[in-house]
């Protein structure tokens, strides 16, 4: 159990900044999700908390030592990989055991970790067996346990759950969380799917293209985004975007306003904000999704309850929201108002 | 989906595969039945007749001790070379698969001593270590080690065991390094994580997860260190001195075209022919077999 903090973070490869001086601290036993798009540098982060990747400028430190130069193995840290890397020539339990073993624990003492890991896991049948006669949740369960019996002081998770199939990992994504709060260990997930970071974070961390645009809990961060990128990443559909100087003459150039589809409203034609035409619906059961066109040929969609009128494609219609509703961003995509 | 091309009719498949089977009967099963033949028989001094002996041959040469002095020194030589050219291809190959950049360099490098014929490959090193005029028999003699490979026999042994393991360790680099290469990386961080440290990992991952391409590099090296070896040996030692680098195909030939004695020889050639097919099937059934974890 540890806290973690990353101060200023940097790295580069080469030349090139991939990560522009990130500063997180995280609580100990708190549950902290890195998202963002592929690219902008989450794996990078993971991997310099790890010691895999060396840091180029800034600190990490565990439990408030500064970890910078230490290798992984003496960082106390455990990690599950995206292809799960187990050993393919070790047994379950081998794989499970194999972190005890060269840490010198006495033998039953490995035998009972190992076998409470795999309870916990529901493991128990297959510690004989070798990764390749696993399938892939059970494979993702072993890469768990071969991480919880170290009992590390943090738990490091990159896509761990990205190789399973759409029912698999929504099962995988709660017993990751349940069992996170029942080790109470802090931990590290990244991720590129905003649904998993929103489910499972105490705080999550959204980044973009090497900088944490914004640190906070879930419903916070999706209420209010403290930039455009944020407010166009987290969310589905993504907010909407128009020019600011199309409904407040005097913004800014270049700023923008954002309204999030389920906070517009449709009115009668000539009515409310904008004006615009229906392109097409996109009814889902409980709620319905309608793609429209605005004026200058943008796009822009709205969320309504899936009981409400379907409004016909082509017809006009009007769109208004309440005032609290809208977002407005400056030129350099940072939110100007509350 | 693999795709293969049908024939239609046994004609062209025929005459498609017909050169290589001219080739193999030619240089394999003619030569062979020729050894086996003629391992049955002795011929009279001057070669005019024969006289068949039965297995009279194999019975002389299995009592006789210089054969059996050539099997242990056969066994001596081949397992030093393979140990030698595969420790220090797979020292090699480590070091390079460490180093992502330039890597590409030292593999071109490495693999210029293959090209080299074995026969050409013992002159040079026979001109190194030549006993007066040799560059590394004068360092070593300023050293006050009086190198003498035509005398010595432990330094004769060494000389043509390093002659012959030089030209083998950029194939065996190859093929190591190809090896290092598919060990996805994440489970060799995976053991760091775990506390493995790196000669631990080695130990318990490396090594182990490349074992496939070990047992195939040994049987091959194994099989060069019997058979491609005539040149190195011929060139650098000519078997001596007093035999201590007479392996079996170079007592072949010495029995065989020096001392004339072609029924013995042909039984020695016949017993090699044994042990390269016992070879081969360990290597066929092992290969067939090939993924184990
Ligand atoms: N070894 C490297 N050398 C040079 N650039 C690298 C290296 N590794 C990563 N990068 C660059 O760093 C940036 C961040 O990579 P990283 O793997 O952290 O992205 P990611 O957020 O994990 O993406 P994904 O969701 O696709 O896994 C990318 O632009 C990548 O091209
Ligand atoms: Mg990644």
């Amino acid at each position: 159990m540890a806290t973690v903090t990353l101060e200023n973070l940097r790295k580069s490869y080469g030349p090139t900044e991939v990560i522009h001086g990130v500063d997180i601290d995280i609580a100990d036993g708190e549950f902290i999700v890195i998202v963002g798009p592929s690219g902008c540098g989450k794996s990078t982060l993971l991997r310099m908390v790890a010691g895999l990747e060396r840091v180029s400028a800034g600190e990490v430190r565990i439990d408030g030592t500064r970890v910078n130069d230490v290798e992984p193995m003496d960082r106390n840290i455990a990690m599950v990989f995206q292809n799960y890397a187990l050993y393919p020539h070790m047994s379950v339990f081998e794989n499970m055991a194999y972190g005890l073993k060269i840490a010198g624990t006495p033998k039953p003492e490995i035998a009972e970790r190992v076998s409470d890991a795999a309870r916990l896991l529901q493991l128990e049948d297959y510690l004989g067996r070798r990764p390749r006669e696993l399938s892939g949740g059970q494979r993702q369960r072993v890469a768990m346990g071969r991480a919880i019996v170290r009992k590390p002081a943090v738990f490091l998770f990159d896509e761990p759950l990205s190789n399973l199939d759409a029912k698999l990992r929504v099962q995988m994504r709660l017993e990751i969380k349940q069992l996170q709060r029942r080790l109470g260990v802090t931990a590290l997930y990244v991720t590129h799917d905003q649904v998993e970071a929103m489910t499972l974070a105490d705080r999550m961390v959204v980044m973009n293209a090497g900088v944490a645009d914004q640190i906070g809990a879930p419903l916070e961060v999706y209420a209010r985004p403290q930039t455009a990128f944020v407010a166009g990443f987290i969310g589905s559909p993504p907010t909407n975007f128009v020019a600011a100087q199309l409904l407040r003459p005097g913004a800014p150039d270049g700023a923008r306003l954002g309204v999030r589809p389920e906070h517009v409203r449709v009115v009668s034609p000539g009515e409310g904000a904008l004006q615009a035409r229906v392109m097409y619906a996109e009814p889902l059961g409980a709620e319905t999704l309608v793609h429209l066109k605005l004026a200058d040929d943008a796009l822009f969609t709205l969320r309504q309850d899936g009981t409400a009128p379907v409004p016909e494609e082509g017809a006009e219609i009007g769109l208004a929201w309440d005032d609290d509703a809208q977002m407005l961003f400056g030129p350099d995509d940072r939110r100007l108002q509350g | 989906m693999e795709k293969r091309v049908t024939f239609q009719g046994v004609l062209l498949p025929l005459l498609l595969v017909l050169p290589q089977i001219v080739v193999t009967a030619v240089f394999f099963f003619y030569p062979a039945g020729q050894a086996i033949w003629q391992s049955l028989f002795i011929p009279d001094p001057f070669g005019l007749s024969m006289r068949f002996v039965g297995l009279g041959n194999f019975e002389f040469l299995l009592s006789d001790p210089y054969y059996r002095a050539s099997f242990v020194t056969t066994a001596i030589f081949s397992s030093l070379v393979t140990v030698v050219s595969m420790g220090v291809a797979l020292y090699l190959a480590v070091l390079a698969d460490r180093l992502i950049k330039g890597s590409g360099t030292y593999r071109t490098l490495l693999i210029w001593p293959y090209a080299v014929a074995p026969a050409v490959a013992g002159v040079l090193w026979l001109f190194m270590f030549n006993t007066r005029v040799g560059v590394v028999t004068w360092y070593l003699g300023l050293l006050g080690y009086d190198w003498n490979h035509v005398l010595n026999e432990g330094e004769a042994m060494g000389l043509v065991v390093v002659a012959s393991a030089w030209g083998r360790i950029s194939y065996n680099f190859l093929f190591f390094l190809a090896g290092l290469q598919a060990i996805p990386k994440s489970v060799i961080e995976a053991a760091a994580i775990d506390g493995a440290r790196f000669w631990t990992r080695f130990r318990t991952i490396v090594f182990p997860l490349l074992s496939p391409t070990t047992f195939f590099l040994l049987v091959v090296n194994v099989v060069y260190a019997f058979f491609e070896t005539f040149g190195v040996i011929h060139t650098i030692t000519s078997g001596g001195p007093q035999q201590a680098t007479t392996i079996l195909v170079y007592k072949v030939f010495a029995d065989g075209f020096v001392g004339q004695d072609l029924g013995s020889s042909a039984a020695q050639s016949v017993i090699l022919l044994v042990v390269v097919s016992v070879l081969t099937v360990i290597q066929f059934k092992y290969i067939e077999r090939r993924v184990h974890y």
